[in-house]
């Protein structure tokens, strides 16, 4: 395996029921890789089977058929308690509906990821300062979810998702519940971390014009990919066309 | 860390839902509360009766003189007392004063004294123009008066020839040298004093003045008490007139040395195979202090017990609300659950954090139903008239128990959180 290769998913089928009548395939062998430091977009309708691919990528669920290997870690041979420390560790999650955890402030939010990952007190805090202050929440790192706007929740839940320096971003529709100015400033964010330090993120949405705005464009439709495409993002001009 | 953490969300979540906090912990509370008020009750009435009866001479043995029992078999306690009555008590059933010299020599290392008393008549008083003082007449043998050792502070004690003369003579307290003589004990030395004993008067020659000391366990404190004025036996039971040939009931003060549980045996042998083998209604038993003591704690004990028991039914209610309170809490929780999966949170970690908070919900309420019950059962106890003795036992219990309530009741809900799928908890609406 190439040394630069970040996700390799080989032949990822998906069923659910199994062994029931209702027994059904959602992904029917999936083939696709994403380079360490890649900016891609996986588009599809609903029902295109996009959040079950989502939830294989980010080591939630388990592919029925397949290999699928994160930054050389072979998924099908991790254990339970594994898998959470991989989530913990190598991935970020970013949720269309941010995920925050209620009566919890901004501050001890970011620092969640770290805490799980047995970080000491002083220093998970102090990283959760710079990581919101690199999103420009510090003023607001104090306040509760529910004293917070969409636009802050979310830059909030992109700092919780760096915490522990993930090897890959999962933005699962991260500007769908937000109005277009606060969702530019959120694509922003991701174009940032892209650009500056170079993340590796895998941005899941049904909306074709955002995806025009990454490196790569996957296309899902009923379970299968039905094409992948440049982007007319590029590093060169660092704009969109 | 991570439980620190965990403690702090927990009290975060009790905080924002006040009420529903405060409902779940009501049945831990009333169960704790009542728990402590009980043993708190229990054991200062158990301390009461210990320093009663320590009071009484725990090194006593009460001996007496009493009917058969229908069965014929001898009762160390004499619960069989009255069990059938045969014929009244004459002379020759009664112990004389040969048969207790007898007794002593038998026993000399094991028998520091026989105490016999006898009252004339119930309270009594002594008037002396408008002053006047209560008073119980009181005989006393020359074993008890010096087994009592009462604080001389004037005049003398009783001679010899004042008991085998049965000389109109007695002791006084100093309180009643205060009320009758103005606290002057020369002039109450010598005098003659008239006691009305419910009309009748006894009169006898004050030769010496003890101090008085109140009773501990009586209630308030009285300015015109009831004091004890001594005399000799004998001449209490001229007074009596009693002319029986010996008594029915005796107190045996023992060595320190002395078993006496083995000793009221041995005794109560030595009487019935020597006097009273051949008697076809009396004998005599024997009640030691110890095994009365025993028995009453034995008592006290179980009924705090049965109590509490009972109480703490709704402990195990109460812990049933905080389960159902949990589930609650988890399913509401769900989509958490989920976004802490998806963060790295382990099944474990998962496990801990809920039953950290039971545990915390358990605890408050634990702790909130010490402090209610050690209120309740100290004013009980007050209330009766007595001092509370808090045990520090029982709250360290309560404790621990409000902690194993909270893992126990806790594990179920807290188990079932970190089982739950991260994908359908993150779906969870």
């Amino acid at each position: 395996m190439e040394d630069n290769i970040m996700l390799d998913l080989r032949d990822i089928h998906k069923s659910f029921f199994i062994g029931t009548p209702n027994e059904f395939e959602v992904l029917h062998g999936l083939n696709f890789t994403v380079k360490k430091g890649e900016f891609v977009s996986i588009v599809g309708q609903s029902g295109s089977g996009k959040s079950t691919l989502m939830n294989i990528i980010g080591a939630l669920d388990r592919p029925t058929a397949g290999e699928y290997t994160l930054d050389g870690i072979d998924i099908e041979k991790a254990k339970d308690h594994e898998l959470s420390a991989l989530r913990n560790k190598k991935i970020g999650f970013v949720f269309q509906t941010y995920n925050l955890i209620a009566r919890t402030n901004a501050l001890k939010n970011v620092e969640l990821p770290m805490m799980y990952a047995g970080m000491g007190r002083a220093e998970r805090t102090e990283r959760a300062k710079m990581l919101l202050e690199e999103v420009d929440m510090t003023d607001r790192m104090h306040h509760n979810p529910d004293e917070l706007s969409g636009g802050q929740k979310q830059r909030v839940a992109i700092a919780r998702a760096m915490a522990n320096d993930p090897a890959i971003i999962l933005a699962d529709e991260p500007t769908g519940a937000l109005d277009s100015a606060t969702g530019r400033m959120i694509m922003d964010i991701f174009h940032k971390l892209h650009e500056e330090q170079g993340k590796t993120i895998v941005l899941i949405t049904h909306s074709p014009e955002l995806s025009q705005e990454t490196e790569r464009i996957i296309t899902l439709k009923d379970g299968n990919i039905i094409g992948e495409a440049a982007g007319n993002w590029n590093r060169a001009t660092k704009e969109v066309e | 860390m991570l439980f620190t953490e965990n403690v702090l969300v927990a009290l975060a979540g009790l905080k924002a839902n006040i009420m529903r906090s405060l409902l779940t912990m009501l049945g831990i509370i009333i169960g704790i509360a009542s728990v402590i008020a009980i043993m708190t009750v229990g054991n200062s009435i158990t301390s009461i009766v210990n320093s009663t009866m320590q009071d009484l001479g725990a090194n006593n043995l009460e001996m007496g003189v009493m009917q058969k029992s229908r069965d014929n078999k001898a009762s160390d306690s004499g619960e069989n007392y009255g069990s059938g009555y045969v014929r009244e008590m004459t002379d020759n059933d009664l112990i004389t004063e040969d048969m207790l010299e007898a007794f002593k020599a038998e026993f000399p290392d094991d028998i520091k004294y026989i105490l016999k008393f006898e009252n004339v008549g119930d309270k009594g008083k002594v008037t002396e123009g408008s002053k006047s003082a209560n008073v119980q007449i009181i005989g006393y043998n020359k074993d008890n008066f010096e087994f009592k050792d009462k604080k001389i502070l004037a005049g003398r004690g009783f001679l010899n020839r004042d008991y085998e003369q049965a000389k109109k003579v007695c002791i006084v307290t100093d309180k009643l040298v205060e009320r009758i003589y103005d606290g002057d004990v020369n002039k109450a030395l010598g005098q003659e004093i008239e006691v009305n004993v419910g009309g009748i008067y006894y009169s006898y020659y004050i030769v010496g003045v003890y101090e008085y000391v109140q009773e501990q366990f009586s209630f308030g404190v009285s300015d015109n008490p009831t004091t004890e004025l001594i005399i000799p036996y004998e001449t209490a039971r001229i007074a009596n007139h009693n002319q029986n040939k010996g008594d029915y009931y005796f107190t045996l003060v023992t060595s320190v040395n002395t078993n006496n549980d083995e000793f009221a045996t041995k005794v109560r042998d030595y009487f019935n195979i020597n006097y009273y083998s051949r008697n076809d209604a009396y004998e005599v038993m024997v009640v030691s202090m110890t095994s009365m003591m025993n028995q009453m704690n034995t008592m006290i004990g179980a009924i705090q017990l049965a109590l509490s028991v009972i109480a703490g039914i709704s402990l195990v209610v109460g812990g049933i609300g905080v389960m159902n309170i949990m589930l609650v809490s988890i399913t509401e929780r769900t989509k958490e659950i989920g976004t802490r999966k998806a963060l790295g949170a382990t099944n474990g970690s998962i496990r801990l954090q809920f039953i950290t908070e039971s545990v915390v919900i358990c605890l408050i309420g634990g702790i909130i139903g010490i402090v209610l019950g050690v209120v309740l059962g100290t004013v009980a106890v007050k209330l009766m008239g007595y001092e509370a003795a808090v045990s520090i036992q029982s709250i360290i219990i309560a404790v621990g128990f409000s902690m194993a309530i909270g893992i126990f009741f806790g594990y179920y809900p807290a188990n079932k959180a970190a089982k739950l799928n991260p994908i359908d908890a993150l779906r969870y609406e």
